[in-house]
């Protein structure tokens, strides 16, 4: 090897610059990328018939969420000539390919989306806005599509271009028996009744909240549970949404960032947060290691599993007695390609997902989330004395008071690899002040949004 | 011939334009990209954060590369009369493991071993040094030193290995002359052992330092560049940056300042080490 780079000749290195100036000059005629603005979508005629011609539908999902697969399955059991090719990647790699992979020739027909702003803009993605009239989905409450719409590159007007297969809520799940040891024998209604609540689990020598923080910051879990609370929640869903003149850099961020500073010194998140990812951390709840844990009904039928009975779920307890309560919950949003081959029956199984019998029943108990769709339609009951059932409840609670946000990790493509993760990680470990999160936080997000 | 210059163009030069070029413009990848000219590579030299990003690479070079090379002179000379027969082929193997497990699994079993309840702590704890057990990978302070050790332990192996091979090529005669002239085992080793390792020594600085520069899988598997920026180094940015932030122009200059960070550190140690044998 040594003989290879060190008599590296000198003759060939010109050959080697040579070669590289004439890559350069045949290349930088033209810049990279394709200008897709002019193929207008013809929104003509949608057709919302499946008829009997055998048809392959293209379905890209998320592993480690059977939701889809098993909805695949039953609606191929119910329509013979409909079968589904299905690929499955991480979420993180989803969010990475998701636009090339939509961009191909080769394009499914039916994606889980990360985000949609930026692929509408690129007119990657199908407006469903006349198969929403087409099928009749005025029916279903406004808020339920209301994250799922995008018009002017801002979210929650405009035009439809997604459907939840599910539509999640988060909260706080509790060890029951953690939670007697202690004398909390309901839900706190207050913020101040739950911090009371962190303070006696800490004297008792128990950990009082179990959240991870590597990778991703979990602890933007609770902070977000705070900043609804301490504000008009539509000021954080303005900013999650990029309405003009909408800030990060509000009283109510900062309070919630003020309080999360506060907890991580009063020793409420576990000492090693920062180095405690997602999986560890749902491992350590169910050893019994931690009182509360930020999370969303996706977990619930695993922690039924896991601790059965022994686990509870709350919404976030609201500022005030009696305040209404305001909780992340975002559609686990799919969405078809632009260049679908088979538009028209993805738009079918996306229907059928919200409004079939059997298929809302599996998307309770298998993706343990709200099967959304029309208000008149029944929620399908879990099984008593489970958190999932506790879930769905509190679920059809946040529908009934209106309190459902989206998260603000989903405001921009990076602000949470970029911002919210790094920034949030030093706030816990005592490197950022409260003041400095929303700053830092909102310079990123003017940043991503000027470009 | 004609074959692999294909090969090599297709995969190779092609690629190093592409990214030349990419890194003049802002793209997202997708839509139409905008001529920014040299626009990114101002940011590159003025994001205090990316600057900060490139220093952690640098300090890496320290774990990565001067500690395995010192290391693994020092465990060379002590194994040096035991290379042959079974014991030295059992020494080599050992000392040869790290290199043959994937990075991803080192980072995997690394981040146990220094998780806060992991083997490291209890060690620790067991010896009456429980006030400094630690999330090692998680704290501001050792997170990088951490990533450091992690790497110094999977490149020991093989620099030990190319100095050993390098000490079994030289002239046992030099060492007898040195001990008919009194010297003893130190003096050996800077006179006759150091200088007929040169080219050795330059193998490993090379190879060590493009895996500290370039160092991607075992800081994503162990910390995923965190906490804060604390170990975050450019191959994990270059990766953001383009895939989930969608900067391929910004990525792109940031890949092509990080080659030629590569080039400035490598070249000279070719040019230092290239000489004759003595």
């Amino acid at each position: 090897m040594a003989e290879l780079l060190t008599k590296f000749p000198r003759r060939r290195t010109v050959l080697l610059a040579s070669l590289l100036a004439v890559g350069m000059t045949a290349t930088a005629c033209s810049a990279p990328g394709e200008d897709r603005s002019s193929t207008q979508q013809s929104d003509a005629a949608v057709k919302t018939e499946l008829g009997s011609d055998p048809i392959t539908l293209e379905m890209y999902a998320e592993t480690g969420f059977p939701l889809a697969k098993a909805l695949a399955d039953e609606f191929s059991k119910q329509h013979s000539n409909v079968t589904f090719t299905i690929r499955e990647d991480q979420f993180t790699v989803i969010v990475e390919n998701a636009p090339r992979v939509i961009a191909s020739d080769n394009a499914p027909d039916i994606i889980r989306l990360p985000t949609m702003v930026d692929l509408v803009k690129d007119d990657l993605l199908k407006n469903l806005d006349p198969y929403f009239t087409a099928y009749g989905w005025d029916k279903f409450p406004a808020s339920q599509l209301m994250q799922l719409r995008v018009g002017d590159n801002t979210r929650g007007t405009g035009s439809l271009y997604g459907m939840g297969l599910g539509y999640s809520v988060t909260g706080v799940f509790y060890n029951k028996k953690l939670a007697t040891q202690i004398g909390m024998t309901q839900p706190p209604a207050t913020v101040a009744d739950f911090e009371q609540l962190l303070a006696k689990a800490k004297t008792s020598g128990i950990q009082p909240i179990m959240q991870f923080n590597k990778n991703t910051a979990g602890i933007n879990f609770p902070h977000q549970a705070l900043q609804n609370q301490f504000g008009d929640p539509t000021q954080v869903a303005d900013w999650i949404f990029q309405k003009p003149g909408a800030t990060f850099d509000t009283p109510a961020a900062l309070k919630a960032t003020q309080t999360i500073q506060k907890w991580a010194q009063a020793g409420y998140f576990p000492k090693d947060a920062n180095a405690l990812d997602y999986a560890g951390m749902v491992g350590e709840f169910q050893k019994g290691n931690g009182l509360f844990m930020f999370n969303g009904d996706w977990e619930s039928a695993n922690l039924d599993k896991a601790m059965p009975g022994n686990v509870g779920f709350f919404l976030f307890p609201t500022e005030s007695p009696g305040g209404k309560h305001v909780a992340m919950s975002a559609p686990n949003t799919f969405g078809v390609s632009a260049k679908a081959k088979n538009p028209d029956a993805a738009a079918y199984f996306l229907n059928w997902v919200h409004t079939n019998a059997k298929a809302r029943e599996i998307s309770v108990t298998v993706g343990g989330s709200s099967p959304g769709g029309p208000s008149d339609l029944p929620v399908p009951a879990a099984a008593p004395n489970t958190v999932l059932a506790e879930t769905l409840k509190a679920s059809q609670q946040l529908g009934a008071e209106n309190g459902a946000v989206d998260f603000t990790a989903n405001a921009t493509g990076g602000i949470f690899a970029a911002a919210i993760t790094p920034e949030l990680q030093k706030l816990v470990a005592g490197q950022q002040t409260p003041e400095g999160y929303v700053k830092a936080v909102q310079a990123e997000y003017a940043k991503e949004l000027s470009r | 011939m004609l074959p692999a210059l294909v090969m090599y163009a297709v995969f190779v030069l092609r690629p190093l334009v592409l990214t030349l070029q990419y890194s003049l413009y802002d793209w997202n990848g997708i839509g139409v990209a905008r001529w920014v000219g040299l626009d990114n590579y101002l940011t590159v030299f003025t994001d205090s954060d990316l600057l900060k990003i490139i220093g952690n690479a640098v300090v890496l070079i320290v774990f990565f590369s001067f500690i395995p090379v010192a290391l693994g002179l020092l465990v060379a000379s002590m194994v040096r009369r035991i290379t042959t027969g079974a014991f030295g082929t059992v020494v080599r193997t050992i000392l040869f493991l790290p290199q043959v497990i994937p990075l991803v699994a080192a980072g995997i079993a690394w981040s146990w071993l220094l998780s806060s309840n992991g083997l490291v702590n209890q060690v620790l704890r067991a010896v009456g040094l429980g006030g400094v057990t630690r999330a090692w990978l998680g704290d501001f302070d050792t997170a990088l030193p951490a990533v450091g050790v992690i790497g110094a332990w999977v490149l020991l192996g093989l620099c030990t290995i190319l100095l050993v091979t390098g000490m079994s090529k030289i002239d046992p005669g030099l060492y007898e002359a040195a001990r008919l002239d009194g010297a003893g085992p130190v003096r050996e080793f800077f006179a006759v052992t150091l200088p007929s390792l040169r080219q050795e020594i330059g193998v490993c600085l090379t190879v060590t330092i493009i895996a500290a520069l370039a160092s991607f899988d075992i800081v994503y598997i162990s910390t995923s560049g965190g906490p804060g920026l604390q170990t975050t180094v450019p191959g994990l940015e270059i990766y953001r940056l383009a895939f989930s932030q969608r900067q391929v122009g910004l990525a792109s200059a940031l890949a092509v300042v990080l080659m030629l960070l590569v080039l400035a550190c490598v070249l000279p140690i070719q040019r230092l080490t290239r000489g004759e044998k003595p």
